[in-house]
């Protein structure tokens, strides 16, 4: 954890503008913003630790904790909401049982809504861990649901990376 | 990189591209990887290796066609035939193009053309439909012709020539006449003369100087930005370049929405082709112009958008806007000066200088000039992105090349402008597109978002819905908007869901007004917007939730 | 400064150029209101109450963080203008809880003093008032966040001003709110200045109050309970009780002490005598013989210390090691006092009023805290929470007798004790005897007016006797930051220090500023307190620490010498690094 912190300090210290962008470093490495990641950025990169927090907490993108393997994003922009967004998300609720930005029991999927994909012309549009699924309905949920059981089996998740 | 060497890689460049007999542009933007160009595309490599065709018939991965609804699309353009463009391909079609298209018409004699064959002409989307004829392509001119990861792509239609007139042939302030002269207005969503605004900035003085490129395209329902930055981003590169010549800029920086990873990636090695190049670095052309620009990324937030919002959040801090003055042109980013231009406004300059600001100001409307891409969404047959002259009727816009209503129902309104801006009902169509024109009517042009939406679209949920948007986007910075929107959320939904009054309907125009008058920045004073928008001309619904 | 012309409610006036139009509408005798602006610090613009119109603006803009220009008309109040204001007044308040009655800040408070002059009667909107557990893991100052307004100012002061980074705002939209980054308040890098609570407009952030403590103190036969009064306290009570700041109140303040029942009335200005007898000392031995000890740094402000400890202890060895005022009237009081009065120091119950939320941490902040064998002070009262104990009682401020004396004999003190409370104070107070200890006479003038004023760094180079001794005089963290970072330099590059002597205090204006006094303090009142200070020490016959002939029989009965092994036991104090904590 430690390591992947210092290699964003290492990539991004003496760089102007530098602290969001080694912030991104981290959550694309490890998917969330630990704490201690933030201590040695705060110490390396010579920011405050309260302005560090100010910032990963004002932007949407950044997590401060681990969120589930497969993340769903529903998208929130206006075609895919005209198009049928809400029903989508009604029903990955329903079929894993979880609410917005919520992780299932067993970490496998985490929901999320998310602002406009830019992908208006297929709305409306989910994705999961970055695949898009474009021009999709209510029916549509439960096979992306097993493809992704597929990808992180439940009893193996110690081993599967994402 | 020197004026000699300029022309011997423009003529290479030139060269790399006519060696080819047969081109087949794939679009390769995010839209349609996300229907699947991907496997298309090694489909197509596969079947080009197969039957031998290979060394003669180029790929070229291009950026956004327009028509996303109807992805992955490919455009096959044969020496000397009819180009035709392929729609809603998959692996198997493709196959089939290759073996019965491609194949055969490389074998035609020249001036004869190819005859679709019947079970692929299902696939075929006529190149003359209004969608693609009405259009007039400045700003996209290049995207879905070239592949935005080659620079010899870009040179061989004309790239930075436009700067090498500009560095070479004309001073700083001619440069900022010729914009001033071309009319373009900021195409960010504030319309603001861009030739004023690099008039106002080269004054100012500092040790540094930056241009900003404002890629934090946040609008849901709007993606001009990132088709720019994804089909063509040499050009916003160019226009930079030109910007920070003609207000004395040292330096520059994108700042993309970190949701647009391709896009992030093209402009990252779109970079890396024009530093090789000798186009950014140190003495450019041989002249005393020096200038280098990186990328700084979002991290989701809309009010970023907002130009010193922006500025904070390069510096590593919360996109809160600040008070003006100062302006960015006079203290800006680490307290230097600094311009801010939109994607799509620095993608229009390169042409501008190339062709003259006269021709562009020929272009549009006398109060908006040129011309202006858009999203076109909702409830609309074609789908995609336009660029179309301003001045051009929404309903040109949505019967023609949109194709009208997907549904088979009325279209009721379009709505333009996103969360700053406002519906206009189906009895306005045929107003002119233009910045004064939609202002009038209580919308605004934005940034270039256009939702058609149909007699099932009901105005209270729209308004909560951009309501809801700009509520969760507010900076928290002042009370009028962070409070303001919530409590005006609160209120829609109390209407939308028949528990409202007409105490409510009154609060929710006192409030409207409030945010409107008293909030700091654009966002707090543009979100009332679509209430007081669909309140003007669709009140009526408001008062049938009311009265159930 | 150029001036320029515009209209204010179509009258012309004259203002600074760059001058907001918040202020330059004082001079056309127009009060525009606002709530989140402060005279200290920069606008933010959060609130939204001061907007007015401008000729030719679409938008109002507002005027606190609007330049006035040439030629620029403004209408400050008219119905629509009015109208927003009460909406924004309105929102504002819908995300504030109704508990007037019961906060903090009933009567002070600025948002329910606005809510009073709008006349609002209702409430428009449903209430949206987050639930956020207060923090008072300082026990210095509480945050209630679920009050807090989000002007910024806290932030303001304790980022920019103090550099201290404890505060920041999390989360954005109306989730914003107020908190240490992921830790509580104790555990972040909060030097416990309580120049947030200085700030603070609403009930937000409030210093942790002992009042009730000390009213069972009082109301207890066993304790025998001792008061003493910090020098800066004097100069502002009078503004709860209508008097302008800077007056002097030492009289009524020890006759209100008494009529609250303390059977003794002590002046922390004894102990800064004391202070100076041994930092003078300390500074004389070591500008004499131990040059490489040098600069000598003050250590009577606790945040100071605290700051210190916990981002720049390599400065350690450079501290006087001299306990502050309070601490060492609090040592003498269970000690020689108890001592000479037979009575059973357990039995002491010590409150110290200061202007300062950070004493409440000193009094237990070492082992040395507790030199007397028990805890030297009991309690430290802040100025605000004494006025509220006075408002409690019953008392009529105006009338209580100003020729009141204090106990003797710390109560006794000299000219210098007493500019103990403003920055440069400190300073001066030891340079007077200092020189004695130097050069072996009083310096011709006890005035060491160079040293003396409000901007943030000070330096002058005085001369005395034979010598040069270059000091420096720092007030606001964020300044101290600045000069340490000069020693620092020095050290790092084989130069001599670039001072002899540093002055700190973290509060802006010193302890007259400090973060438990009067509230609504800008420069202006800072001035008028520190003058209040000087006016006393010119008052005072004897105006050297060393000749306050109380101090020299409490050397002679009781301490011995300076620096002497009693001296050490009970006047010094020791610093530890704190390297847990990060900024």
């Amino acid at each position: 954890m430690i390591d992947i912190a210092a290699l964003a300090v290492k990539k991004w210290k003496g760089e102007r503008g530098s602290l969001i962008m080694a912030l991104h470093e981290i959550q694309n490495q490890m998917g969330y913003v630990p704490r201690e990641a933030t201590m040695e950025i705060s110490s390396q990169m010579n920011v405050p630790l309260a302005r560090i927090y100010e910032v990963l907490t004002f932007y949407n993108y950044f997590k401060l904790e681990a969120p589930g393997k497969a993340v769903i994003s529903i998208c929130t922009g206006t075609a895919c909401y005209l198009k049928g967004a809400p029903a989508l998300l009604d029903e990955f609720k329903k079929d894993l049982g979880i609410g917005v930005d919520e992780a299932t029991s067993d970490g496998i999927f985490h929901l999320q809504c998310v602002r406009c994909l830019g992908c208006c012309g297929l709305a409306p549009v989910v994705s999961v861990n970055g695949k898009i699924y474009g021009k999709l309905k209510p029916s549509d949920i439960k096979p992306i649901i097993a493809e992704w059981r597929e990808v992180f089996p439940a009893k193996e998740t110690a081993n599967a990376a994402n | 990189m020197q004026l000699t060497e300029f022309d011997k890689i423009v003529e290479a460049a030139k060269a790399k591209s006519a060696a080819f007999k047969c081109n087949l542009y794939c679009c390769y933007s995010t839209g349609c990887v996300s229907s699947g160009c991907g496997d298309v595309v090694k489909a197509v490599q596969e079947a080009l290796v197969s039957h031998g065709c290979d060394k003669v018939v180029r790929i070229v991965k291009t950026g956004c066609m327009g028509l996303c609804s109807h992805g992955p699309l490919m455009r096959v353009e044969v020496e000397g035939q009819k180009p035709v463009l392929y729609s809603e391909i998959r692996p198997l079609v493709a196959r089939l193009i290759i073996a019965e298209h491609i194949v055969p018409a490389l074998s035609l004699e020249k001036g004869a053309d190819f005859n679709v064959p019947d079970f692929l002409s299902g696939f075929v989307l006529p190149l003359d439909i209004p969608f693609f004829s009405k259009q007039m392509k400045i700003v996209l001119a290049n995207t879905g012709h070239i592949d935005p990861e080659l620079i010899d792509d870009y040179l061989a239609r004309g790239g930075y020539q436009a700067l090498k007139k500009v560095l070479t042939e004309m001073t700083p302030q001619q440069v900022v006449e010729e914009v001033l002269t071309s009319g373009l207005r900021g195409r960010g969503g504030g319309g603001y003369p861009t030739g004023l605004k690099w008039k106002n900035a080269a004054p100012s003085q500092g040790a540094e100087k930056f241009v900003i490129c404002n890629g934090d395209e946040g609008d849901p329902g709007a993606y001009m930005d990132r088709s720019v930055l994804e089909g063509d981003p040499q050009c916003v590169i160019e226009g930079m370049l030109i910007a920070a010549y003609a207000i004395g800029a040292t330096s520059g920086w994108f700042y993309i929405r970190t949701e647009y990873p391709l896009a992030v990636d093209r402009v990252e090695k779109a970079i890396k082709q024009a530093r090789k190049a000798g186009f950014l670095g140190k003495n450019i052309f041989g002249t005393k112009f020096s200038f280098d620009c990186d990328i700084r990324l979002g991290a989701g937030a809309f009010v970023c958008g907002e130009e010193t919002a922006l500025i904070a959040s390069i510096e590593g801090r919360r996109g809160t806007p600040h008070p003006r003055p100062p302006y960015p042109s006079q203290k800006g980013l680490w307290g230097m000066p600094s311009c801010v231009n939109n994607v799509e406004t620095l993608a229009n300059v390169p042409h501008i200088l190339m062709k003259g600001g006269a021709w562009y100001a020929s272009i549009g409307t006398p109060e908006s000039r040129g011309t202006k891409v858009f999203a076109l969404t909702g409830k609309v047959k074609h789908s995609g992105l336009i660029e179309v002259p301003m001045g051009m009727t929404l309903r040109t816009i949505i019967e023609e090349i949109g194709g009208g209503p997907s549904t088979g129902k009325k279209i009721k309104a379009v709505q333009t402008g996103g969360p700053s801006g406002g519906v206009i009902p189906s009895e306005f169509l045929d107003t002119p597109v233009c910045y004064d024109q939609l202002k009038k009517l209580g919308s605004i042009m934005g940034s270039g978002g256009m939702i058609v939406l149909d007699e099932d679209d009901n105005m209270v949920d729209i308004a909560a819905f951009y309501l809801d948007f700009t509520a969760d986007e507010s900076c928290g910075q002042c009370s009028p908007c962070r409070i303001g929107g919530r409590q005006l959320l609160e209120l829609l939904k109390k209407v939308k869901s028949g528990k409202g009054s007409m105490d409510d309907l009154a609060l929710i125009k006192r409030l409207s007004l409030t945010m409107k008058k008293a909030s700091l920045c654009g966002l707090g004073q543009t979100a009332p917007n679509p209430v007081l928008s669909t309140l003007k001309y669709f009140e009526n619904e408001y008062l049938e939730r009311i009265k159930n | 400064m150029k001036t320029v012309k515009l209209k204010i409610n179509n009258v012309e006036i004259e203002a600074s150029e760059g001058e907001n139009i918040l202020n330059a509408a004082k001079k056309a005798s127009v009060n525009i209101p606002s709530l989140c602006k402060h005279p200290d610090l920069h606008a933010t613009g959060a609130c939204g109450i001061c907007i007015v119109k401008l000729k030719g603006a679409p938008n109002m803009v507002r005027a606190c963080c609007t330049p006035v220009s040439e030629g620029m008309e403004v209408i400050t109040h008219d119905p629509e203008i009015v109208g927003v204001r009460r909406t924004v007044l309105e929102l504002i308040l819908s995300a504030h809880p109704n508990e007037c009655l019961t906060c903090g800040r009933n009567g002070t408070c600025e948002l329910q003093r606005l809510a009073s002059e709008f006349a609002i009667r209702r409430e428009s909107f449903n209430p949206v008032v987050p639930d956020i557990p207060p923090d008072s893991t300082t026990n210095s100052i509480t945050l209630e966040p679920r009050k807090c307004i989000k002007c910024g100012r806290c932030i303001t002061v304790c980022q920019e001003k103090q550099n201290v980074w404890a505060l920041s705002f999390l989360e954005r939209g109306i989730d914003t709110r107020i908190a240490p980054a992921g830790v509580t308040l104790g555990e972040s890098p909060c030097v416990r200045c309580g120049q947030c609570s200085e700030h603070c407009p609403v009930g937000a952030i409030f210093e942790f109050d002992e009042t009730e403590k000390v009213w069972a103190a009082l109301s207890d036969p066993e304790l025998y309970c001792i008061a003493q009064i910090a020098p800066a306290v004097r100069v502002s009570i009078g503004e709860a009780f209508g008097y302008p700041p800077g007056t002097n109140l030492t009289g009524q303040i020890y006759d209100a002490l008494r009529h609250l029942g303390f059977k003794a009335v002590f002046d922390t200005n004894f102990g800064a005598d004391v202070t100076i007898m041994e930092e003078a000392s300390e500074f004389a031995h070591r500008f004499l013989s131990a040059p490489e000890k040098l600069p000598l740094i003050t250590t009577c402000c606790p945040s100071w210390v605290d700051f210190m400890e916990k981002f720049h202890h390599d400065m350690i060895e450079y501290f006087s090691s001299c306990k502050s005022p309070h601490s060492i009237v609090g040592t003498l009081t269970k000690t020689y006092y108890a001592q000479k009065l037979g009575i059973d120091p357990s039995k002491i119950m010590m409150v110290s009023i200061m202007p300062c939320t950070s004493k409440k941490y000193e009094i237990t902040r070492t082992g040395n805290m507790y030199a007397s064998g028990m805890q030297d002070v009991d309690v430290a009262l802040t100025t605000r929470e004494f006025i509220r104990m006075l408002q409690q009682s019953g008392i009529v401020f105006n009338d209580l007798d100003p020729e009141t004396q204090a106990d003797s004999p710390l109560g006794e003190y000299s000219g210098a004790g007493v500019i103990f409370g403003t920055t440069g104070g400190v300073m001066e107070a030891a340079l007077r005897t200092a020189s004695y200890f130097i050069t072996g006479h009083d310096p011709e003038s006890v005035d060491f007016k160079q040293i003396r004023g409000l901007e943030g760094i000070r330096e002058f180079e005085f001369k005395i006797g034979g010598h040069s001794i270059r000091t420096a005089v720092a007030h606001g963290l964020g300044n101290v930051e600045t000069l340490i970072s000069r020693v620092r330099a020095a050290r790092e590059e084989g130069r001599e220090a670039p001072y002899h002597f540093i002055e700190v205090m973290a509060c802006p204006g010193g302890c007259i500023g400090g973060g438990g006094q009067s509230w609504n303090v800008d420069d202006a009142i800072r001035k008028k307190r520190a003058e209040g200070l000087f006016s006393d020490d010119r008052s005072k016959a004897i105006r050297l620490s060393h000749r306050n002939p109380y101090i020299q029989k409490l050397y002679e009965e009781f301490l011995g010498e300076p620096l002497g092994e009693t001296a050490q036991k009970y006047l010094h104090t020791s610093y530890q690094a704190r390297p847990e904590y990060k900024r």
